[in-house]
């Protein structure tokens, strides 16, 4: 059990022509659960096979407790590692792929089944300790390569993409069996996924990356309710938030045949900037169904999605047809995912129907504000 | 072929592989045919031996023919050659599946070019050369030769076979604990073995019936292989050409090929990596 942390970490692969990972900063606490988070090439697997010793760091200092590892080979860093197609060794039984590890550090024999054993009754594999890995499912696959890491009783378990092999289901489950596995053992871990309901459910804390930079590091809820930039706005959060770029009038940004007024410091900022544009971000829920006629937003719905305990409105915004202000116009990257599009999450008991008209009403304090030029997320005040 | 009944086209496909195997296996049954046969009816047609005669075994096994000192040599040279090339080829090909380096196609493109080289032009050469060094009538003679004909395969193969590997294996082993080298020995050799022994038989094949280097580095009856003391068997007079015992000569020399390849086959299990990746 310790500490984990990346001080500038750089990786360049040559003839690319940005770092894969670029002068990323961590500090994981002892005993933390870290999740990386991004799209695919976001640079998450490479941070952390170089934290595994898998990959060569180019600039920067990695850290396992107080001991520098940045140019330690793998066998030297005390890890355990679970890989995304776990990787187990196909010609050795289940047992000794689990004891493997302690067999090469010479660990004694009984020693080595008392720990398999215990591993393998908290992952309920007792009964498969004899097989092989091709005669496992999917699913005892994935908890032999879990027993694997676990028997080392290492000081770090790093996790690539556990789960993604599983379906959705046997997903949903493991997930929480992982998270409370660790918790027990409480030896801190970095998780890689690119879901990001893996990571809000898992996560003590969530590393979001983006292009080999790190967005933003923090618990589920901030990265939820203050997320830094326009990019973890629209990662964050299933539907995503609705992203709509508009020109600054009046203090305030046309939105939905409505208005939007601008707090002061919005202002401010777009104004030191230079610019007279700004994104307006609201995520589903930040929206409620008012009675048509009373003030608020029109949105014409062209479909809707009913999941049982919520439901979800898609539509545009009265007047997005007139162009300019629909995010995939201007500085179309930043709000990139939304489209001109915008999500309500509705009464799932009389949701609206496809085609029909309605009247929404935004909550004050369910609005952010960004900069359209930078993304980074404006004062609210 | 959807109007054929599918007991039909079980039969076609039936008639088609025994087809295949006569056409193979029909010159060997022939030789070992004509070996039985006594040296008066060596040219007769029928399909079995009219008298089963071992008259011809005997001949090629007479110590005066020196053959079983011939089948000894060939042992030496193609069992070193396969060893040795087996070897260098696993190191080659493992850097070559594993290892990013540049002009790496250029490397495994000359490394199956200098396979392409016939024989015979580089007998002559390789004659002068072996002279110099003293290397007639030595075994080195004919094992460096034959693996620089057999390497070239063996390291293709093996790549090939190295690269569909997931590197992920190696990956686990070296965070449980291995260095390198370690994790190819308790990993990946053990799960590469179907594909050695695939191009363990391959190169083994190839330097037991080379004829061309062994037959011009030697002159010495003692240092021959079996596929060059055959060809020198002589008959009881110089007009009479030995059919016979050269037929049993060649079923002797089959022989220990059809072992190996038997015995090895069973280590050739097709899938063994199944199970390791998802």
């Amino acid at each position: 059990m310790t500490t984990v942390s990346f001080e500038k970490v750089t990786r360049r692969y040559p003839g690319a022509d940005r770092p894969a990972v670029d002068a990323l900063h961590l500090d994981i606490a002892d005993g933390e659960f870290l999740v990386l988070v991004g799209p695919s090439g976001c640079g998450k697997s490479t941070s952390l096979r170089m934290l595994a010793g898998l990959e060569d760091v180019d600039d920067g200092v990695i850290r396992i407790g107080d001991r520098d590892v940045t140019h330690l080979p793998p066998k030297d860093r005390d890890i355990a590692m679970v890989f995304q197609n776990y990787a187990l060794y196909p010609h050795m039984s289940v047992a000794d792929n689990m004891g493997f590890a302690l067999k090469v550090a010479g660990t004694p024999k009984d020693e080595i089944r008392r720990r398999v054993q215990e591993a393998a009754r908290i992952l309920d594999l007792e009964a498969y300790l004899g097989r092989r890995p091709k005669a496992l499912s999917g699913g005892q696959r994935q908890r032999v390569a879990m027993g694997r890491a676990i028997v080392r009783e290492p000081q770090v378990f790093l996790m690539d993409e556990p789960l993604s092999n599983l379906d959705a289901k046997l997903r949903t489950q493991t997930r929480t069996q992982i998270a409370a596995l660790q918790r027990r053992l409480g030896v801190t871990t970095v998780y890689v996924t690119h879901d990001q309901i893996e990571a809000m459910t898992m996560g003590d804390r969530v590393a979001v990356l983006k292009d080999g930079v790190l967005q933003q590091c923090a618990a589920p809820r901030v990265l939820y309710d203050e997320p830094a930039n326009v990019f973890v706005a629209s990662f964050i959060g299933s539907p995503a938030m609705n992203l709509q770029e508009a020109r600054i009038a009046d203090d305030g940004v046309p939105l939905g045949g409505g208005r939007v007024p601008l707090p002061r410091g919005v202002l401010a900022a777009v104004a030191a900037e230079g610019g007279d544009r700004v994104v307006v971000g609201f995520r589903p829920e930040a929206l409620d169904t008012v009675a048509p006629g009373e003030p608020g937003l029109g949105m014409a719905v062209s479909m809707v999605e009913e999941l049982g305990s919520e439901a979800y409105a898609y539509g545009t915004l009265q007047g997005d047809h007139d162009g300019g202000t629909g995010a995939g116009s201007g500085t179309g990257s930043l709000a990139a995912g939304t489209g001109a599009g915008v999500v309500a999450r509705v009464d799932p008991r009389t949701p609206p129907r496809k085609g029909e008209r309605i009247t929404l009403r935004l909550r004050p304090d369910g609005t952010y504000f960004f900069s359209a030029t930078t993304g980074e997320r404006l004062p609210n005040e | 072929m959807n109007t054929l009944s599918p007991k039909l086209r079980k039969g076609l496909l039936y008639a088609g592989v025994a087809a295949v195997v006569a056409y193979c296996l029909a010159p060997f049954y022939w030789m070992l045919v004509s070996s039985l046969r006594r040296t008066s009816d060596i040219f007769a047609n029928s399909p079995f031996p009219t008298r089963l005669s071992f008259e011809n075994y005997l001949a090629v096994l007479d110590p005066s023919e020196s053959f079983t000192r011939a089948l000894l040599n060939s042992v030496v040279v193609a069992g070193i050659t396969t060893a040795v090339a087996l070897v260098l080829a696993t190191f080659t090909a493992y850097a070559m599946a594993r290892l990013e380096f540049r002009f790496k196609r250029l490397v495994l493109t000359l490394i199956i070019a200098t396979s392409m080289f016939p024989v015979v032009s580089i007998v002559v050469p390789l004659l002068k050369m072996f002279v110099d060094f003293g290397w007639i009538n030595s075994y080195q003679a004919m094992i460096v030769p034959s693996m620089s004909f057999t390497l070239p395969l063996a390291v293709w193969n093996l790549t090939a076979f190295f690269r569909q590997m997931p590197q992920e294996l190696e990956h686990a082993a070296m965070v449980d604990g291995c260095t390198r080298g370690q994790a190819f020995r308790r990993i990946i050799v053990p799960l590469a073995a179907p594909g050695m022994f695939t191009t363990a038989i391959i190169t083994f094949i190839a330097a037991w019936n080379e004829f061309l280097i062994a037959l011009s580095m030697t002159n010495k009856p003692e240092m021959q292989t079996a596929p060059v003391a055959i060809s020198k068997f002589s008959g009881a007079s110089q007009f009479e050409t030995p059919f016979g015992s050269q037929m049993a000569a060649g079923v002797l020399v089959t022989i220990p090929l059809v072992i190996m390849v038997l015995v090895f086959q069973r280590r050739i299990v097709a899938g063994l990596t199944a199970g390791a990746a998802k």
